[in-house]
This record gives C-alpha cells, sequence and structure tokens, in this order.
C-alpha cells in the first residue's frame, strides 16, 4: 500500500515538483499516475523508493515511513516494490535468466530455489526460451518483459511502472500491459507511470491526474476520458 | 548457510567481473604494476647508494698513534681509555710490527723498504666512530687522553661522506614521497574509470534492493585480484630489471667500486612491501570509487 499525505517536494535549486499531494493506493489496485512531462510524476516515483526525500508531509511505502527510514532499510523496503523502467535497466554483461536471478541472489535465495523460480517467471512473461540470451540480442519488448521478470521475481507487494513503453511500438506496448494486468489479477499492486492517452484510454482503470505537482484528478474516468468528453 | 552461500556468490562475481571487465581491469594492472616498479627501482637504487656511503664512512678511520716511549703493553692499555670516548665504535690496536708488515705488503712487497725498522713507527689504533659529524669533538677528546701522540683523521672526506648521506636521505624521501602520490593519484583515476564506466550497474543494484555491502563485496573481491596480480606482476618484473642491471654493472671497469646488494638479500622486504601495497592500492581504491555510486 502506498500513502502520500500532503507531501511536497522543493528540490534545491528551489523548483517546487510536488504541492501537497495526497494519495492512497491500496493493495491490489492498479493505477494509472499520468499528467505531461514536468507535472512530478517522476518526482513520485523517486519519493515511493527513497531516492528523494520529501520535503514536507509523510509517505509510507508497504509498511514503511520513508520520511524517518534509516538508509540501512532501504534497500529491505525496495524489495517490496519491483520497479520498471522506460529503458529497461538491465545489466548488460549478464544473461536473462541472471538479470533475472539477481534479484533472488539479494535475499540470499540457494541455486536450487532460483532454479525452480526463474523459470516459472520468463515463463510468466513469455521468455521461456530467451534464458541464455543477452539484453542486447533481445528485441525493446522482449527486454522490458525481462525487466517485469526481475522485478517480479521475488513476489514483491508492488510494481511501479515508470512509463514501461515509452520505447515500444503500439502493439508491444499493449501486450506489455496486459502483461502487467495480469500480474495485477494475481493479486500485486499495479502502478503505471505514463502520458500516453491512448494507451490509458484502453483500460478501464483507476486514474490519477497530476499536473504542476498538484493532484487535479482521482477516478476511474480517468483525465485523459474527461477531456475527450 | 544463506550469509554462506551469499559469500560463495559474491566471490565469484568478483572473480567474473575482473574478466568481464577485461581491458579496464588490465588498464588497472598495468598502472598498478608500473608505479610499483617505478618506487621498487628508486628505492633499490637509494639502498644500494647508503649501503655504498656507510661502507665509505667505515672505511674512513682515525688513526691514534701512541707514544714511542710506550711498551706494547702499556700502548695497549691506552685502548681501553679510547673506547671509553663517546663516540667510539671500536678501536682495533696496531703494533708497530703489524704497522710494517701491512706498509711493506701494500707496496708490493718492495724490497727497498724491507729495511724498515719497527722502532721507527709507534703503535696505534685505527678508530672507527659512530658518527662522523662528529669527528672533530671526538678528535679533540682523543687528543686528551694520556698516552696519545699524534691523531691522523681526514675531516673533510668525513664531512663529504655525511653532506652526502644527507642530501641522499632528503631526496630519497622527497622523491619517493612525489612518486607515491603521483601513483595514487594514476591509480586512484584509473580505478574510478572503471568504477564510472559500472554506475549504471551499481544504480541497477540498487533500485533492485541490493544492500551496499553486497554491491561493494565483489568490488572488494576484484580489487584484491588486481592487487595480488600487479604486487606478483611488479616483483617479478623489478627482480629482473635487477638482477640484469646489476649483472651489467659488476662487469663494467668502471663501476668496480659499487658493490651491489644481491636480490636475494632484499628479497622479503620486497615481497612484504609490494604485497601490501597492491593489496592496499586494489582493495581499498576500488572499495573507495564506488563509495560515490552507492549513494542512490
Amino acid at each position: 500500500m502506498i500513502v502520500f499525505r500532503n507531501v511536497t517536494k522543493v528540490y534545491t535549486t528551489g523548483s517546487r515538483a510536488l504541492e501537497g499531494v495526497n494519495l492512497q493506493i491500496d493493495d491490489g489496485e492498479f493505477v494509472f499516475l499520468v499528467g505531461p512531462s514536468g507535472s512530478g510524476k517522476s518526482t513520485i516515483i523517486k519519493l515511493l523508493t527513497a531516492e528523494l526525500e520529501p520535503t514536507s508531509g509523510s509517505i509510507e511505502v508497504n509498511g514503511y515511513r520513508l520520511e524517518t527510514i534509516k538508509k540501512r532499510q532501504i534497500p529491505y523496503m525496495r524489495r517490496t516494490v519491483g520497479v520498471i523502467f522506460q529503458d529497461f535497466r538491465l545489466i548488460e554483461n549478464k544473461t536473462v535468466f541472471e538479470n533475472v536471478a539477481y534479484g533472488m541472489r539479494i535475499v540470499g535465495a540457494s541455486g536450487k530455489e532460483i532454479q525452480a523460480r526463474v523459470p516459472y517467471v520468463l515463463d510468466l512473461v513469455g521468455l521461456e526460451n530467451r534464458g541464455r540470451r543477452l539484453p542486447h540480442e533481445l528485441s525493446g519488448g522482449e527486454q522490458q518483459r525481462v525487466a517485469i521478470a526481475r522485478a517480479l521475481v521475488n513476489n514483491p507487494a508492488m510494481i511501479v511502472a515508470d512509463e514501461p513503453t515509452g520505447n515500444l511500438d503500439p502493439q508491444r506496448s499493449y501486450e506489455i500491459m496486459m502483461l502487467l494486468e495480469s500480474i495485477n489479477a494475481l493479486g500485486t499492486t499495479v502502478m503505471v507511470v505514463t502520458h500516453e492517452r491512448e494507451l490509458v484510454n484502453r483500460f478501464t482503470k483507476r486514474v490519477i491526474a497530476i499536473e504542476d505537482g498538484k493532484v487535479i484528478n482521482d477516478g476511474m474516468d480517468g483525465y485523459y476520458i474527461n477531456e475527450e468528453n | 548457510m544463506k550469509r554462506i552461500r551469499k559469500l560463495g556468490y559474491l566471490f565469484k562475481e568478483g572473480v567474473r567481473n575482473m574478466f568481464t571487465h577485461g581491458f579496464m581491469s588490465f588498464a588497472a594492472v598495468c598502472v598498478t604494476v608500473a608505479c610499483l616498479v617505478i618506487i621498487g627501482g628508486f628505492s633499490l637504487i637509494i639502498y644500494n647508494l647508503s649501503l655504498f656511503v656507510s661502507d665509505m664512512e667505515q672505511q674512513n678511520r682515525v688513526l691514534v698513534y701512541v707514544d714511542e716511549n710506550y711498551d706494547t703493553g702499556a700502548a695497549k692499555s691506552v685502548g681501553s681509555r679510547i673506547n671509553l670516548v663517546d663516540n667510539v665504535r671500536e678501536a682495533v690496536f696496531m703494533s708497530r710490527e703489524e704497522a710494517v708488515e701491512r706498509f711493506i705488503k701494500e707496496q708490493g712487497a718492495d724490497e727497498t723498504f724491507a729495511g724498515i725498522n719497527p722502532s721507527d713507527l709507534r703503535d696505534r689504533f685505527i678508530v672507527t666512530l659512530e658518527d662522523n659529524s662528529k669527528m672533530a669533538e671526538t678528535v679533540e677528546q682523543l687528543r686528551q687522553i694520556e698516552g696519545v701522540a699524534r691523531i691522523a683523521d681526514r675531516p673533510e672526506i668525513a664531512e663529504g661522506i655525511t653532506t652526502i648521506q644527507r642530501v641522499l636521505n632528503i631526496v630519497s624521501i622527497g622523491v619517493i614521497v612525489v612518486l607515491l602520490v603521483v601513483s595514487l593519484f594514476m591509480i586512484s583515476n584509473t580505478i574510478k574509470l572503471a568504477m564510472y564506466d559500472r554506475r549504471d550497474e551499481i544504480a541497477i543494484m540498487k533500485m533492485i534492493g541490493a544492500t551496499n555491502r553486497f554491491i561493494r563485496f565483489p568490488y572488494f573481491v576484484e580489487g584484491f585480484l588486481i592487487g595480488v596480480i600487479s604486487a606478483a606482476g611488479a616483483f617479478f618484473i623489478e627482480w629482473g630489471l635487477y638482477d640484469l642491471l646489476a649483472s651489467r654493472i659488476t662487469q663494467m671497469q668502471s663501476m668496480q667500486l659499487l658493490s651491489i646488494v644481491p636480490f636475494e638479500e632484499v628479497f622479503l622486504p620486497m615481497v612484504v612491501t609490494f604485497g601490501a601495497a597492491g593489496l592496499f592500492v586494489g582493495m581499498f581504491g576500488s572499495v573507495m570509487s564506488i563509495r560515490k555510486f552507492l549513494d542512490v
């Protein structure tokens, strides 16, 4: 579960990225976070992965209070949130299998556990035969699937996808969204940050719209749909 | 069990990293080897020179002549008073007979000197000093001893040697410090460059939830291996170069005065110094260099 209570973030440059943001995402939800470039979407992601600290307000992520979290607890908090990025962020010199297994290595999983879990997750994202490939040998869509598999491998409570389809064509984008929807159906909370209106409109999900650092709409009808109507 | 499993994995990762980032590892090894060889080579030169100078110092002795009216027994007793003087390391007695014998021998057993009568000479002590820079005061103290007739000293040589030693000490400390600073700068820059190459990888690891210790350990192992390889490489190169130069120098007629210390004599200190320097630079360098990338 994510809870933002009256969160404000002002960068050291003086730029005000978020202004009194309040939002709550419950376990098992599928949420789109939308808004134009510079609206504060990336700041929200950086805040909930503890890359940044809020200037004021409080943030709770899967039971961790981020405004008071100790540095050494941050890795453990991050393990409860699987993050997927637009540019995939795979380790280039590791195979697909090793990239996915890395998430399990850091929690001290045994070779046996890794051998059982990684093929299952790769199968889930449709990459059962790609385990031995290096990231650069895969298409963009496949690389994003590897990133999703890596985010999923430790069974996180939540997946946060930051523009996951930004580098993909419409068909691959739709497939990735379908995959995220099926992951959500298995009980994982999913939050997708995007500015792709068409993609958002194809799914009937909760949409949180943000502009100039403020939440301007939060509901099932979605900000973009309202704008069209 | 989990911890042992993790350690095993991280150790393997460290070894693997060294090969997957082969070029940067090679660059780090080359720079470290070059720096160690230069510093080691310079230290060996300094060591040989200082031994040569202290050898010269040993040869610069003071001759203390005993009153010719003293018989051998009385002359020898002067030695005990000479030994009481502070700066005297050793006083070796030489009788008039031994002095004549030695003189004739030094002249190539020339018949011309066969008729020298030992009673024309004096018994003497060959005195070695602890510190040649205090020669003037010591000679003055020796002169005060009863039974001492004359003293033959070479203050200009003693002063020269003392000056050489002082200059050598200052120059060697200065050059070694400069070389160390330059080496550390070069090595740390090479390692930083290697780490900069992997900053994205480290950021990914952090985002997945890896702890700093988990990320750091393979780099520590990698640094250890780079350190060991560099130290071993530098040591054997140094050994080879030193032996080669030493044999060349000993073959040169003009260099006969110089006696080169055999490498075997400095083997252990060199192994320890190179090993410690290589490990320090490798491990400390790599761990310190990733520090700023861990702050994500």
